[in-house]
């Protein structure tokens, strides 16, 4: 779809072999999957439910601007953990194989205003099959932003660093709103599909569950705490709707990632999926805590190509993956958190405005590359 | 209020706090053996009782109803990382002062679990339980005299009725391949020693297989005497056979550890509509494992076809009993016993 395609030196034999080799990497892992990654996934829900424990029974006393301070941290990181490394990674089947109904994509629920079956759908369904598929992807933008030149632009599209920003504060909720696909149900007919009417009526039980017990249950439970506790889980839902807005943006907007046209997918072999899932993804360098607190997100690539491998298995597949890139001469986007929100932000500011006309020589996408 | 009506309440309330985890999720953190927590158990210690054989001591939670001498209990076990379930015979008495209970697991070639628990399982380990179940059990009224029929680790549910229930008159027949393959010998010795058990074992190694025939002459008055058998199917088979023959099939009390399966045939894609997932099934896999191969997350039970615990809607299609060769076909309100049934074509199971 853009200008230059970079997988264009590769043959079919080449991108089958491709496929194979990374068949090869999923069943390794797949093969080796045991006791160690059950104690993994086991520890860090354990893990998480102490730390949401223990910080929202410090905040009882969170008058005291010390406990206020702690219980926030400690609470935007169990919430961080509950939706990152455990939530959506349970809700992607990766830790079905353990056969433990409390630990299962079909018995799980987060903490979250979007309920799990319905983002199952749009998020594992959806995104994952049609990864930056323009007009079947609706994670490219989410269906309020333009991310590629090759998106229509309309007057709309000025507001949206806002609306992003707006999307980054309430993240959760948008994700609901997504999921739901309110924009194209709000129409007044769609409104009345009952199948629709239900979808919703779950989210409104789910959002009415979750205000509840973040903005009425545990603020009177602390007493003369009532406000400062509010804020402060608040100000967690904050923490972590930024956070994890950031990380997604970082997995498929930053600049050299990759999006398709809907006809370039009609009879797409296992080995062009695998292709398109490695130019359509983007990753984040880091520490093993930044890769922890990403829900290892941060390898995006990885979880790409095999959604359902469990999550800690994702660095060292990471390795094998990169050398395929090396060897097939592709190439692995990547770089620190910063840099990549920062890319993917400029993005958004750039295709706020309609492309710029061209003058004498378009710069192409590879020229664009290299000077990154 | 009443009490009941009171703690409802206060456990809403706590549900609202934790939404959208439970209560219960957190208390599992810090005792996960307390009443009202989903029944579990400790392992405490593993006692070896042959070169493949041990017992598993076991602390049950508070949950935990007891068990009649004779019954079986499934229990839910991690190995490498993977649930799975498997019935094993309780061997402790009822009355067992310190409330743990025992189960005694042979290895068998192959066998996952067994393996696992002779070989691997570590004293601290949580494992799942369910409540004790089986009617392979001995009746309230005294019988004048018993017959205990066993082979190989059919020897388990007697040796928890011999532990707990002692009779005036009392012969058991057990088959092992070789002396040190008997599970529990010496203890069987002591209690022949202490005349409480007349006992006789064939060694089958050297002996060769049971022929059922030779019981009169090793029991002259087995026909008067109430029998508990357990054993290979080949065994059980015989017995009933050997009882019915001679007019006494009611003396006979048998536990089958494994259901005798017919070859199947057919076979079909089957649909697992409530997650979307579609297979090919052979006609002779049973369901439950095709689905838990699948991933999806089966209800399931004794794995023989006894307890129901697996029970589940027949969307489409028809399935094979493997125990009967009966094919089942798809009905409104047809369940079917997923442990037990094979694909007889394309099905569509609502899981």
């Amino acid at each position: 779809m853009t200008a230059i395609d970079p997988t264009a030196h590769l043959t079919a034999e080449q991108i089958e072999e491709l496929g194979r080799e990374l068949d090869a990497i999923r069943d390794e892992v797949i093969a080796g999957r045991g006791e160690k990654d059950a104690a993994y996934i086991r520890k860090v829900i354990s893990a998480q439910r102490k730390l949401e424990l223990v910080s929202r029974g410090v905040l009882l006393f969170s008058i005291f601007p010390p406990a206020w301070l702690i219980g926030t941290a400690g609470l935007s990181v169990a919430k961080i953990m509950d939706n990152m490394e455990i939530g959506h990674n349970i809700l992607h089947g990766q830790w079905d194989w353990m056969r433990d109904p409390k630990i299962h994509s079909t018995t799980w629920e987060w903490d979250h205003v979007s309920p799990a079956d319905q983002w199952k759908h749009s998020h594992n369904e959806l995104h994952h099959t049609y990864t930056n598929v323009i007009g079947k992807d609706n994670d490219l933008g989410y269906g309020i932003m333009r991310v590629d030149e090759d998106q229509k632009w309309h007057p709309f599209h000025l507001g949206q660093p806002l609306w992003n920003f707006i999307n980054a504060c309430f993240f959760e909720y948008g994700i609901a709103a997504y999921d739901l696909e309110l924009g194209k149900n709000l129409h007044k007919r769609r409104r009345k599909n009952p199948e629709f009417r239900a979808r919703a009526k779950a989210v409104g039980r789910k959002i009415r569950k979750q205000v509840l017990k973040d903005y009425v249950i545990h603020p009177l439970l602390s007493g003369p705490s009532f406000l400062p506790t509010l804020a402060a889980t608040f100000t967690a839902n904050l923490v972590r709707n930024i956070w994890s807005h950031s990380v997604i943006m970082c997995g498929h907007f930053p600049e050299g990632v990759q999006v398709f046209e809907r006809r370039s997918i009609k009879g797409e072999t296992r080995g062009q999926w695998y292709l398109r899932q490695m130019m359509g993804s983007a990753n984040i360098s880091g520490s093993k805590a930044m890769h922890f607190m990403t829900g290892n997100l941060s390898h995006q690539i990885e979880h790409h190509l095999f959604p359902d491998l469990p999550s800690n298995r994702y660095a060292e597949v990471a390795v094998k993956v990169r050398a395929l890139f090396e060897k097939y001469e592709l190439e692995y986007v990547t770089g620190p958190l910063p840099k990549q929100v920062f890319s993917a932000w400029r993005k958004v500011f750039r295709l706020s405005l309609p492309n710029k006309k061209p003058k004498v020589k378009t710069p192409s996408r590879e020229q664009e590359l290299v000077a990154a | 209020m009443t009490s009941a009506a009171l703690r409802s309440r206060a456990w809403k309330l706590l549900e609202m706090v934790t939404t959208p985890l439970l209560p219960s999720d957190y208390l599992d953190l810090v005792s996960p053996l307390r009443a009202g927590a989903d029944l579990r158990g400790r392992i405490e210690a593993v006692h070896p009782e042959t070169p493949d054989a041990a017992t598993i001591v076991i602390r049950p939670g508070r949950g935990w109803r007891g068990h009649t001498a004779g019954q079986y209990v499934r229990i839910g076990v991690d190995v490498d990382g993977v649930r799975l379930w498997r019935a094993y015979s309780l061997t402790s008495p009822t009355n067992r002062r310190d409330g743990r209970v025992t189960i005694t697991v042979k290895a068998i070639p192959d066998g996952k679990v067994s393996n696992h628990l002779v070989r691997r399982a570590k004293p601290g380990t949580l494992i799942q339980l369910d409540q004790a179940t089986g009617d392979f059990v001995l009746p309230q009224a005294k019988p004048a005299k018993v017959l205990y029929l066993t082979a190989g680790s059919g020897i388990t549910p007697v040796m928890g009725m011999l532990r707990d229930t002692e009779f005036d008159d009392v012969v058991m027949v057990h088959c092992a391949p070789q002396p040190h393959d008997v599970i529990f010998r010496n203890e069987l010795h002591d209690l022949a020693a202490d005349k409480k058990l007349r006992l006789t074992e064939v060694h089958t190694a050297t002996d060769g297989m049971l022929d059922i025939a030779r019981l009169d002459e090793l029991v002259p008055d087995w026909a008067d005497r109430e029998t508990w058998a357990c054993g290979p199917a080949g065994l059980l088979d015989a017995a009933e056979k050997h009882w019915s023959e001679h007019g006494v099939p009611e003396r006979l009390h048998t536990e089958r550890f494994r259901s005798s399966i017919v070859a199947a045939g057919d076979g079909g894609e089957v649909t697992f509509s409530a997650t979307g997932k579609r297979v090919d099934a052979d006609g002779a896999t049973p369901l439950l494992d095709v689905g838990e191969e699948a991933g999806v997350l089966m209800p399931s039970g004794c794995r023989m076809g006894i307890c129901f615990g697996c029970v589940t809607p027949l969307k489409a299609g028809a399935v094979r009993d493997l125990r009967t060769g009966e094919i089942t076909e798809a009905e409104p309100g047809v369940l079917i016993q997923t442990c037990v049934s094979a694909a007889a074509g394309p099905c569509d199971i609502e899981r």
